[in-house]
């Protein structure tokens, strides 16, 4: 055990820090969820990819460096912490990519992935159905098979940025007979499919951000089936893998948090009388972030050993969706009257924050699955 | 950056627990809270022979030269046992200190400390040193180390909810030591972290396999949401205290500088998951948890006495908070 940094290590935090200091917009960018904040953010994530920093674990021929997962949690801290904006292509990224690695075949590899690291072509989750949620296995959207392409009907809904997404990653109903679990597929839609149509909705924030897709005879070519036609399960749960785990929220977003929040105390308890309460509150989010950081090292030592991320990703799934309503709901507290107004950022950070105990995965299926299949309580 | 103990580590680990599992089970423990002295019979020899007792002596003094990366796994074992032996006391802060004190008094106690053959108590000044009449020297731990021999002290007894810790106040002779106190005031913290962590593992897992096994309305409790999910969140409580107990045996071993903060981080994390790990624990077992005769309580008792001792969670938050700035 050395839980110091190694020099090599150090190198690279100071490489990213330095490129990030000279690059982050000194203006925030208009909001990711708006079609030409949508589209700024696109520009932004060319220049990270240009400059070798968007996907920093990935392959080389991908457009990464190969950086071993500690290094990418240190461009994590160093991204966060520097105040860049957040990343519009991080459902392909860090939801799609992981299972396209896994599962994709060398063609789907080549096709998709650096264009999806430029940010060329950005991706959009369809999984959820208005009557499917957090019981996946109750979708419907069939896709079915005529010669070499899939016939989609159905609805998918909550996709984000779903509106201006170039592709989605769909799971879909490919066996007209099956139920549940059996008979899904995972497939890849691009979004200027005939017969395919996304209607934005407007989210909590006001903001277009989630869209409807509705399928209408959407034609898609089985070259852009993901795994196996039926294993779609087997596949999507991989995907679901890194979505509460390592790959979505790293740590260092809830450092940079947490420590803007000692800041905005700092200021506060400068300007008027502390108080001791709210203080504890402050600590209370710093904590947490540091909990998650040495939690995730621990848990990067024991996948570096070889030992899979597994049902454990819901214990950092329900940790970091909570801690951040915490630490929003504890800036707001300290901004009182003020908190309200939304040119502070944090109450626009504790709107998006409570999404994050719903999606994902709710965190009351998470806590069914940490009691189910990491404590081993019986299923009924 | 590596979080991963090394093989000897994890044997060390295993060999403790596999001792802890076949000679300090709930009937040990029990004889531990009804004797005289708040300790077993021939645990500390055995760990002694298996060099754990020493093992944070230099090995120039019949030590292992082992540091709280190498206790830590141990001080967790030990909570999972409820093991009513000074390892946090003797091991984990009184050997180092004396270590790092050199000096005459290192040269009249250390090797027998080592050996097992003198015991070694530890407390926070004005505060109670646990198990000071089975000790032989006690380090009271304030702005500076007073070392205390207990022959000729005086000891005042005061009972503690956990009947094998034996809370003493002490007064007597002392020699002012020169080791840090800050120091080793963090040694003890540190390590009553890594014990709750041990603690509230065991709470949990005892009471995960109570749940599976206690039937109402036709199926097992613990197959209800409502339980499921009380046990969940002790299990979350765990999951982040354990790694951040863990660091800061590193940090402490490291000479880290933000060490006293980290060392706060992880006691508070972890006084908070042994408490919430005792409270679900007692209120999944229901009444039957609630009895003397049941073993539940063993644990319980220790873990709301180590969660209070070295600092209670709301201390080291203070702590925390003064480190940040605000």
């Amino acid at each position: 055990m050395d839980l110091s940094f190694t020099p090599a290590e150090e190198e690279f935090r100071d490489e990213a820090r330095t490129w990030l200091a000279e690059n982050v917009p000194a203006e925030p960018l208009a909001s990711m969820d708006t079609p030409d904040g949508f589209e700024e953010h696109r520009e932004w994530e060319h220049i990270l990819f240009d400059a070798g920093w968007a996907v920093v674990s990935w392959p080389e021929r991908y457009g990464g460096r190969e950086a071993p997962l500690v290094e990418w949690l240190i461009f994590e801290e160093e991204y966060w912490a520097s105040g860049a904006p957040g990343r519009v292509s991080s459902n392909g990224v860090s939801l799609l990519a992981p299972t396209i690695f896994d599962f994709g075949t060398p063609d789907q590899q080549d096709r998709f992935l650096r264009p999806m690291a430029r940010g060329d072509e950005i991706w959009a989750q369809g999984w959820s159905e208005p009557d499917a949620g957090s019981d996946l296995a109750g979708i419907k959207t069939k896709a079915q098979r005529d010669g070499e392409y899939f016939v989609i009907d159905g609805q998918k809904t909550w996709c984000s940025r779903g509106a201006f997404a170039d592709w989605f990653f769909c799971l879909v109903r490919t066996d007209p007979d099956s139920e549940r679990h059996a008979g899904l597929s995972y497939l890849l839609v691009p979004a200027d499919t005939e017969g395919l149509e996304a209607r934005a909705i407007g989210r909590l924030d006001g903001e277009p951000g989630f869209a409807e897709l509705f399928f209408d005879g959407a034609r898609v070519h089985e070259r852009y089936l993901l795994g196996g036609e039926g294993e779609g399960w087997a596949v999507a749960m991989a995907t679901t893998g890194s979505e509460r785990g390592l790959n979505l929220r790293a740590p260092g977003r809830f450092m940079a948090a947490a420590d803007r929040l000692v800041g905005l105390y700092q200021e506060l308890a400068d300007s008027g009388s502390p108080d001791l309460d709210r203080r504890d509150q402050v600590v209370g989010a710093w904590m947490g972030a540091q909990a998650y950081r040495w939690q995730t090292y621990a848990t990067e030592a024991r996948l570096r050993g070889g030992a899979p991320i597994g049902s454990e990703a819901s214990f950092m799934k329900v940790l970091w969706s909570e801690l951040d309503v915490e630490l929003h709901a504890t800036a707001l507290r300290l901004l009182g009257r003020d908190g309200e107004r939304v040119d502070s950022s944090w109450m626009d950070g504790y709107v998006f924050a409570l999404s994050g105990p719903i999606y994902a995965g709710t965190n009351e299926i998470q806590r069914n699955i940490i009691s189910e299949r990491v404590l081993g309580l019986p299923r009924r | 950056m590596d979080f991963s103990f090394s093989d000897d580590q994890i044997m060390f680990q295993e060999a403790v627990r596999d001792l802890l599992a076949n000679e300090c089970p709930p009937e040990v423990v029990r004889s531990a809270w009804e004797n005289d002295t708040g300790r077993t019979d021939g645990l500390w020899r055995a760990l002694a022979e298996m060099g754990v007792v020493g093992m944070t002596a230099p090995e120039s003094a019949g030590g292992l030269g082992m540091d709280e990366t190498d206790l830590v796994l141990l001080l967790e074992e030990a909570g999972r046992a409820a093991l009513p032996e000074p390892l946090l006391e003797h091991t984990a802060v009184g050997i180092p200190t004396l270590a790092e004190a050199g000096g005459s008094i290192a040269e009249a106690w250390l090797e027998q400390a080592v050996a097992g053959e003198a015991t070694l108590g530890a407390g926070a000044d004005g505060g109670y040193a646990v198990g000071a009449a089975t000790s032989d020297l006690v380090l009271l731990i304030g702005d500076q180390i007073r070392a205390v021999p207990v022959a000729g002290a005086s000891l005042v007894e005061h009972q503690s909810v956990d009947w094998s810790r034996r809370l003493f106040e002490v007064d007597g002779e002392e020699v002012v030591l020169d080791a840090d106190p800050g120091l080793a005031f963090d040694r003890a913290a540190g390590a009553a972290a890594a014990q709750c962590v041990g603690v509230a593992q065991h709470l949990l897992d005892a009471t995960v396999e109570y749940v599976a096994q206690r039937y109402q309305f036709g199926k097992p409790v613990g197959s209800y949401q409502a339980v499921k999910h009380h046990l969940a969140n002790a299990a979350l409580k765990i999951e982040f205290a354990r790694p951040t107990a863990r660091h800061a045996a590193w940090c402490i071993a490291a000479g880290d500088p933000d060490r006293s903060r980290d060392v706060s981080l992880a006691k508070a994390l972890a006084s908070e998951a042994v408490d919430l790990a005792a409270r679900t624990a007692l209120q999944c077992h229901g009444a039957i948890g609630y009895t003397f005769e049941y073993d539940l309580h063993l644990w319980m008792k220790r873990g709301w006495a180590l969660s209070a001792a070295w600092g209670d969670a709301a201390w080291h938050r203070n702590r925390i908070a003064a480190a940040l700035g605000i």
